[in-house]
């Protein structure tokens, strides 16, 4: 019986493990894993509330359970007719005055955190050499895809964001056509990307992406854009200070055409077929792209920020872009190849050259 | 019971029901209609729910989705839950005050049929080329690049409803002011005319801002201006701030009646004086008072600045105060009574737990920084459900349970009720509790879609199953009315046995001129203190026995409504240059205006009930209701 008793306890307290696990969510995504100084911030706010509130939910339900039992007619008697009492000061003005009391302990962690959040005076600073003591990168959200535009370097991705750990990284967002809001639940809270003005704030990314199960932290839409909405996903890739030099460097320069005899061919395609007139694939540049700039197309961990990367999903993407993203703004094959679609080698060339451009390597 | 009305047949009865003025059968077609649309905005939520019932579900496209759950969330606000309060506060107020009928019956049943034709032109558009699909706030960058004319209709429709609204609140608010019966002070107002008067003063205040934004991009869309469109200069910021100044104090025109309603049946069913009256009336007019304070906290992700974001964070978390007040009143009303476990009461004392944690969640969600986290997540999808489900269906269920007899004469079976209570309530945790930890976890909200490697598949699935329960509460809950109604087994006054305010003192469903005489008030809960003095009559009375003038019925307010109804296709489609829509608009602006040049023209001086009549009435009502 006792043992029973235990091995039942035990269960339980599985479950309740599994499901507080199951909880948290994955560490890619989860607001409550936090992996940047922001989210950690605002996670340590979302402590303190919890156990506030807490406070006031146990205190609600002693009052309420006793009040429940105590005081059942079935209990009374239904003659009972109860004293017609009608309210007392004291009562009114403890109820008044403690939460107040705990409006307060919230409202200046509150009040604090919300400036030192929007504090950005450290973003134009200039370092002895005329660099920019931290990075910049402009962000700009189109329906359905991101564009990163690092000014100071001079370079410019979409869809995977690549920023260093440990330092301040500034984000200027602003949105091309409808209203997004770009938020990397793991890493801090989202800020709006408007239509009419460019909204600046800074995250700090504390831990490198590589040691994630997936390899990248994801990022989301979160404001309503339209039938794709759900699947407006980024990727975020951290990296040392080190790493990201090298990547820096390794974007600066002018990519250099595939030795695979396929690969090359794709190239060829991805200029007749007009892909290019979209798409460039040199990670120097600034924003304004009409379509992702796919110079690390071959270090993405998506394809289209969704699709599991390898060439098949690559392929049947180029051939049918609208049935994976509604609404999305990339043109059928038909609409550039005399009304036909692609064929298969063609397709399996274009994956081949894109699959080929990378930066990492 | 009016004699003529029994003895007609159904053609007359329902031509007697869209002709009236009578507050009580405005009242019976608001909870018609609006629980047509809270049954079609059901079935929206049920679509939302199948469809993330796992990942990557195609049982609707991203497109009917956006629809949806757009319709979901515009119908249930507008629609069903504003309607159904509407009722509650037609049927009972004017009750409670001791007035025969609201100022201007008139305009009660212009107001209902304005809501009516709004709510059936935006329902049209699932028919008509497609629904709105920019969320039920409609941002106005989204709104505008939207395709189909399911923008226009959502304009169109709320317009119209809006009026319709506007009026009834201006209607409320003047009834409150000058029609309380003889000795009915302010301060012994039941809490629910209390609400519904605050609540009345934030409609007057609230759907204004709604309106000229509604306006803006009616005239953006359809003929050409630039209010929004930020490649010709304009700012659509500007959308959010006018759609917040009205949707924040609208939440509070939901959720102060529900108070009001959880207020009475605190004391009905605890069969005590409402613990710290004054404190609750306070505390409504204040939350009322920072209900305009405090929109930017919908905005605090927009890009405002730390000093917006910081101010209204502190005022928000402000109005945390006057609502515990009101839970610890109640509470406290409940303590030392004599507590009964009527159906209402348990929608009331339900009520408790769900509201405190959305208001909890509410207070979490003032805190900016961690607002960013939290904002457009399911989190705030779990808050807001919390507050207007937790806090306002419940209510809107114990009222039908609780007002029913008082407007049909009938009994809901408590039996069914219960059953009804347990399968919602517990429906309603299993499906947004988990949303909460859904939030938390990165989910944002809107999405018609999740993929399988993000971790929120079984969250999902649960949240699911929940909607399942409160799907078969509803439909228990209908069952419930049919069957009454056939049954038909007739109550007395005070059918719950501890009534205290006044429209406990008269027949069920109450004569159509509701007081033969008019009361006099002696104090709070006057019904209360003349049963506890032995008073048979349950009240006494402020004048002799003598001729009522009333008001006649009129076709008219569906003919006004009509005509904006017509003239709204004309002007939705405008854009698509036929040439038909100018007429259109011309002639259902003519129907309008001429209708209302004919009410203006031709005096309807009403009629009177004699009193030779009353008495008969009296008599007769006394040998069948006791």
């Amino acid at each position: 019986m006792i043992n029973g008793l235990k091995k039942w306890r035990l269960f339980t307290l599985m479950a309740a493990l599994i499901f507080f696990l199951a909880g948290c969510g994955r560490e890619e995504i989860s607001t409550l894993i936090p992996a940047g100084g922001v989210a950690q911030d605002q996670f340590n706010l979302l402590l303190l509330s919890s156990a506030v509130m807490l406070f006031v939910i146990i205190v609600v339900t002693i009052v309420y359970v006793l009040a429940i039992t105590k005081f059942r007619r079935s209990k009374l008697g239904d003659e009972m007719i109860p004293e017609q009492v009608e309210g007392s000061a004291k009562l009114e003005f403890l109820w008044t005055a403690i939460p107040i009391v705990l409006i307060i302990i919230i409202a200046i962690p509150t009040v604090y955190q919300t400036f030192d959040l929007a504090d950005t005076r450290t973003m134009d600073v200039e370092a002895e050499d005329g660099s920019m003591t931290n990075l910049t990168v402009n962000v700009v959200a189109k329906l359905y895809w991101w564009e990163f535009e690092y000014p100071e370097q001079g370079i410019v991705t979409a869809q995977e964001l690549v920023v260093p750990t440990d330092q301040r990284v500034y984000f200027n967002v602003v949105s091309a056509d409808v209203k997004h809001s770009f938020w990397i639940p793991s890493i801090g809270g989202k800020i709006d990307a408007n239509p009419e003005n460019t909204n600046t704030f800074y995250l700090t990314f504390d831990q490198e992406s590589s040691e994630l199960e997936d390899g990248v932290f994801y990022g989301k839409c979160a404001e309503l854009c339209g039938p794709s909405h759900a699947l407006m996903d980024f990727k975020v890739k951290t990296m040392n200070a080190e790493d990201f030099e090298q990547w820096v460097t390794a974007m600066q320069e002018e990519p250099t055409s595939p030795s695979d005899e396929l690969a090359q061919t794709g190239e060829q395609l991805f200029t007749e077929k007009t892909c290019i007139g979209c798409h460039a694939t040199s990670g120097v540049g600034t924003t304004g792209g009409v379509g992702p700039n796919l110079a690390t197309f071959g270090d993405r961990n998506r394809v289209a920020g969704i699709l599991e990367h390898n060439e098949e999903n690559l392929k049947a993407w180029i051939q049918d872009p609208q049935q994976f993203k509604p609404g999305n703004q990339m043109p059928d094959p038909s609409s550039y190849n005399n009304g036909e679609p692609l064929t298969e080698q063609e397709l399996d060339a274009l994956a081949a050259y894109l699959m080929s451009l990378s930066v990492e390597q | 019971m009016s004699s003529n009305a029994q003895k007609s047949g159904f053609g007359a009865t329902v031509w007697d029901y869209i002709t009236s003025v009578d507050h009580k059968k405005i009242a019976i077609l608001y909870l018609m209609s609006g629980g047509l649309f809270f049954l079609i905005g059901g079935i929206e939520a049920m679509m939302i729910r199948i469809q993330l019932m796992k990942a990557g579900n195609d049982f609707l496209s991203a497109g009917t989705y956006n629809e949806v759950m757009t319709m979901h969330g515009t119908t249930m606000i507008f629609l069903a839950a504003m309607p159904l309060l509407l009722g509650f506060m037609n049927a009972i107020m004017p009750l409670q005050i001791g007035a025969r009928d609201v100022a201007f019956p008139f305009l009660n049943s212009l107001g209902f049929w304005l809501f009516f034709f709004g709510g059936i032109f935006l329902n049209l558009s699932w028919f008509l080329g497609g629904a709105p699909d920019a969320g039920w706030t409609n941002y106005a960058s989204l709104a505008l690049a939207s395709e189909s004319h399911g923008i226009d209709f959502y304009a169109l429709g709320l317009t119209i409803s809006g009026f319709g609204t506007l009026i009834s609140g201006i209607n409320f608010l003047v009834t409150i002011i000058n029609m309380r019966a003889p000795g009915m002070t302010y301060m012994r107002m039941p809490l629910f005319t209390w609400t519904t008067f605050v609540a009345s003063a934030l409609i007057l205040l609230a759907f204004p801002p709604l309106t000229i934004a509604i306006f803006f991009m009616v005239f953006d869309r359809l003929f050409g201006s630039h209010f929004f469109d930020v490649a010709a200069g304009g700012n659509t910021i500007i959308w959010e701030h006018l759609f917040w100044i009205f949707g924040h104090p609208e939440v509070y025109i939901l959720i102060l009646p529900a108070f009001g309603i959880f207020s009475e049946i605190f004391a009905i069913f605890s069969r005590k004086r409402l613990f710290g009256y004054t404190a609750l009336v306070f505390a409504t007019i204040l939350i009322g008072f920072y209900g305009f304070m405090v929109w930017a906290h919908h905005m605090f992700t927009v890009g405002l600045g730390p000093t917006a974001n910081a101010i209204f964070a502190l005022a928000t978390m402000i109005i945390a105060v006057p609502t515990g007040v009101k839970i610890f009143n109640w509470l406290l009303t409940i303590w030392g009574g004599s507590v009964s476990f009527a159906t209402p009461m348990l929608y009331a004392v339900g009520f408790i737990p769900s509201f405190v944690a959305g208001g909890v969640t509410g207070v979490m969600q003032a805190m900016a920084p961690l607002d960013y986290q939290l904002h457009d997540s399911y989190f705030i999808v779990a808050h807001f459900h919390y507050v207007i489900v937790g806090g306002v269906v419940l209510a809107i269920f114990a009222a039908t349970h609780l007002y029913w007899p008082k407007m049909f004469g009938t009994m809901l079976s408590e039996k069914l009720g219960k059953v009804t209570f347990w399968l919602f309530f517990i429906g309603f945790h299993l499906t947004f509790f988990i949303q909460h930890f859904l939030g938390l976890m990165g989910m944002p909200r809107r999405v018609y879609t999740f993929g399988a490697d993000q971790g929120w598949d079984l969250f999902n699935a649960i949240s699911s199953a929940g909607a399942v329960f409160m799907a078969l509460g509803v439909i228990i809950m209908l069952v419930n009315v049919v069957l009454t109604t056939v049954k038909n087994e007739r109550v007395g006054n005070d059918p719950w046995g501890d009534g205290r305010t006044l429209e406990w003192a008269i027949p069920s469903p109450p004569p159509f001129y509701n007081f033969a005489q008019t009361p006099l008030v002696r104090g709070l809960d006057t019904y209360w203190i003349e049963k506890m003095e032995g008073n048979k009559e349950g009240m006494i009375y402020a004048e002799p026995l003598g001729d009522i003038h009333m008001p006649n019925n009129s076709f008219l307010p569906v003919v006004m409504s009509f005509g904006l109804f017509v003239a709204s296709f004309g002007a939705l489609y405008h854009p698509d240059d036929l040439p038909w829509t100018i007429p259109v608009i011309v002639l259902g602006l003519l129907i309008t205006f001429g209708s209302m040049l004919l009410r203006s023209l031709k005096d309807d001086l009403g009629f009177h009930i004699h009193k030779e009549d009353l008495i008969k009435d009296r008599e007769g009502v006394k040998t069948d209701g006791h």
